[in-house]
């Protein structure tokens, strides 16, 4: 394993006497991108400023390449390699190559490789014919492109993004995901996105870390918490909307049987039969009929009943009751041939596999720190 | 109606005639008024960047003491410059008082918070996230006071402006510290004031429209300065 870029130790940091952030350790490694999600105040966006050393914590120490940065001069020439990025743009008032020229000049970078660096990474972020543009006439995505480029253009080694995308309408947001996306893969750049979007977490990022008050709840490979989130808030910020509470009645080879209620499901994982076990699923796993299907590989098959459906974009929300609430995906054209609608009966099926264990023991406590 | 175009004419008359006399008192005013901005400029911006970049306890109080000190009447200020200047003052030694010098103090204590009191209201008025943009981008505190006055540019000259117009139209402490001695520390307000106690109208209007006009002529050139290098 390489040495990691940037590691953090025991950082703490507090508003007056508040702590607003308590990080015992995190690492981000060469190449990586590390999504940070989280609700709003979840300390996200104090964690980038902290290790963007733009905010001083409270206690604990941030190395780069191994070296703790524990001076003013070290901190400064530390800004230098590394730069943060936004939710505003917060471009100056002039011209986009003046705006992407801007990093450039501070490092006292020579004129020529100047012009070249702005043209080109101008060219990366598709703004080139923008460049003589005033930044005041420019659109959300124009200007956010100008601001991601005049941070490119430093060639940082660690790019520190703080939820540059939420304020751009979704076709604008999806282009820079994918332009952005390419672009830290070619150049190989580590990256640090602080975002509340799972979908946009997951276009990016290759390891997941999920904050709440001001603590990673669970950090990892990306799948690897998408999948097993280890807690229930985790599991419901990464979209395992339905949380169980049962009881393991067998345990066969790595299948278990659960009761939940006068219910039983399958799962797959491993467990001590009687252990009081916490599973969750992900409504798009779940698919509704309107009779149960024995040849299907679905071994989870419950009848309910519709109480809610609610249009969600695209698709609708269809909320169920099998004895407890389950919730699933359906499309316009499922809607209308199953004729979903409140009361009516239906059965819901998923996958042993789509039963995630999401904690062993009583849901309600507190998430085990480590 | 006749005293305005009689005024109007005879300031031409003086203007175009190069009356030394008026000559130097205009010259007089613009360098007095002139110098004093400069020197507000320097100690208010200075106070403005010190006071918006820097977190201390009571930095309130400050705040509202540089905003009550753009309303400070220029009597009053004339008549502390006076005293501290006065022969048996603590600074009487210098020998200023009734000097060029001492009007230039004197309004550059009337200007200095004008420019650091719009000057911090310019500064505060910039996004909060934009200097941990600049220090982002590798800037060094020098570097970052640049930008951030850079990127203020537009309302820090109009608090120039505010400045210079305060000092160049006020009379209070010019005559007070000055004297309106001719030829030495006569400026246009003080003169202006002078003539009209004489009755002698047409001179002061001639003397308050070179006063406009200078007034003018300064604004206008800030004010090219202010729009002419913003990107359209």
């Amino acid at each position: 394993m390489s040495a990691p870029l940037l590691e953090v130790r025991e950082l703490a940091v507090h508003r007056g006497r508040t702590p607003v952030l308590d990080i015992p350790s995190l690492r981000v490694g060469p190449g990586e991108v590390l999504a940070l999600i989280g609700p709003n105040g979840a300390g996200k966006s104090t964690l980038l400023l902290t290790l963007a050393a733009l905010l001083k914590p409270s206690a604990g120490t941030l190395a780069f390449h191994g070296e703790v940065l524990d001076s003013e001069p070290k901190r400064q020439a530390y800004r230098r390699r590394v730069t943060m990025v936004f939710q505003d743009p917060l471009l100056f008032d002039t011209t986009v190559r003046e705006n992407i020229a801007a990093g450039l000049r501070l490092h006292g970078v020579a004129a020529e490789e100047r012009l070249q660096r702005v043209e080109a990474t101008a060219a990366q972020f598709g703004i080139a014919g923008l460049l003589d543009r005033s930044a005041r006439q420019l659109s959300g995505g124009e200007a956010q492109r100008t601001a991601l480029a005049r941070a490119f253009a430093l060639r940082p080694e660690l790019l520190l993004l703080d939820e540059p995308f939420s304020a751009l309408d979704p076709p604008t947001r999806g282009g820079l995901l994918e332009d952005l996306g390419r672009i830290l893969a070619d150049t190989g750049t580590s990256a640090l996105l602080a975002t509340h979007d799972q979908a946009e977490a997951s276009r990016l990022a290759n390891r997941l870390a999920v904050m709440k008050g001001g603590r990673i709840l669970q950090a990892g490979a990306l799948q690897q918490v998408m999948n097993h989130p280890e807690d229930p808030f985790v599991a419901t910020f990464v979209g395992m909307e339905t949380l169980l509470q049962c009881t393991v009645t067998a345990a066969v080879e790595g299948v278990l049987t659960l009761a939940l209620g006068g219910h039983e499901l399958i799962a797959v994982g491993e467990a001590e039969v009687g252990d009081p076990i916490l599973v969750g699923i992900r409504p798009e796993h779940v698919t509704l009929s309107l009779h149960t299907d024995k040849t299907s590989s679905a071994r989870n098959q419950l009848a309910g009943t519709v109480t809610k459906v609610i249009p969600w974009g695209p698709f609708h929300r269809v909320e169920l009751d099998c004895g407890f609430d389950l919730s699933t995906w359906v499309t316009p054209q499922s809607l209308t041939e199953l004729a979903l609608a409140p009361g009516r009966p239906v059965v819901a099926a998923f996958k042993a596999t789509a039963v995630h264990v999401v904690r062993k023991g009583h849901h309600g406590g507190e998430a085990a720190q480590t | 109606m006749d005293l305005i175009w009689e005024g109007l004419r005879k300031a031409l008359e003086l203007l175009v005639g190069l009356d030394p006399e008026v000559l130097g008192i205009t010259l007089l005013s613009l360098k007095v008024s002139g110098l004093a901005t400069l020197i507000s400029v320097v100690l208010g911006l200075g106070a403005a960047v010190a006071v918006a970049l820097n977190e201390f306890p009571g930095k309130r109080l400050v705040i509202a003491l540089m905003n009550t000190g753009m309303g400070l009447p220029p009597v009053v200020v004339g008549l502390f410059v006076t005293v501290l200047l006065w022969r048996n003052g603590p600074f009487g030694f210098l020998g200023l008082l009734y000097t060029p010098a001492a009007i230039i103090l004197a309004q550059a204590v009337i200007a200095t918070p004008i420019i650091a009191g719009l000057g911090l209201a310019a500064l505060q008025h910039l996004p909060p996230e934009l200097r941990l943009q600049i220090l982002s981008l590798g800037a060094t505190r020098r570097q970052l006071v640049w930008l951030l006055l850079r990127e203020a540019r537009l309302p820090l000259l109009a608090a120039v402006m505010a400045g210079f117009g305060g000092v160049i139209s006020e009379v209070g402490a010019s005559i007070m510290v000055g004297g309106n001695l001719k030829g030495s520390t006569r400026v246009l307000t003080t003169a202006t004031v002078m003539e009209s106690s004489r009755g002698n109208f047409e001179v002061a209007f001639a003397l308050s429209f070179i006063l406009l006009v200078l007034a003018f002529s300064v604004n206008a050139l800030l004010t090219h300065l202010q729009q002419s290098r913003r990107p359209r």
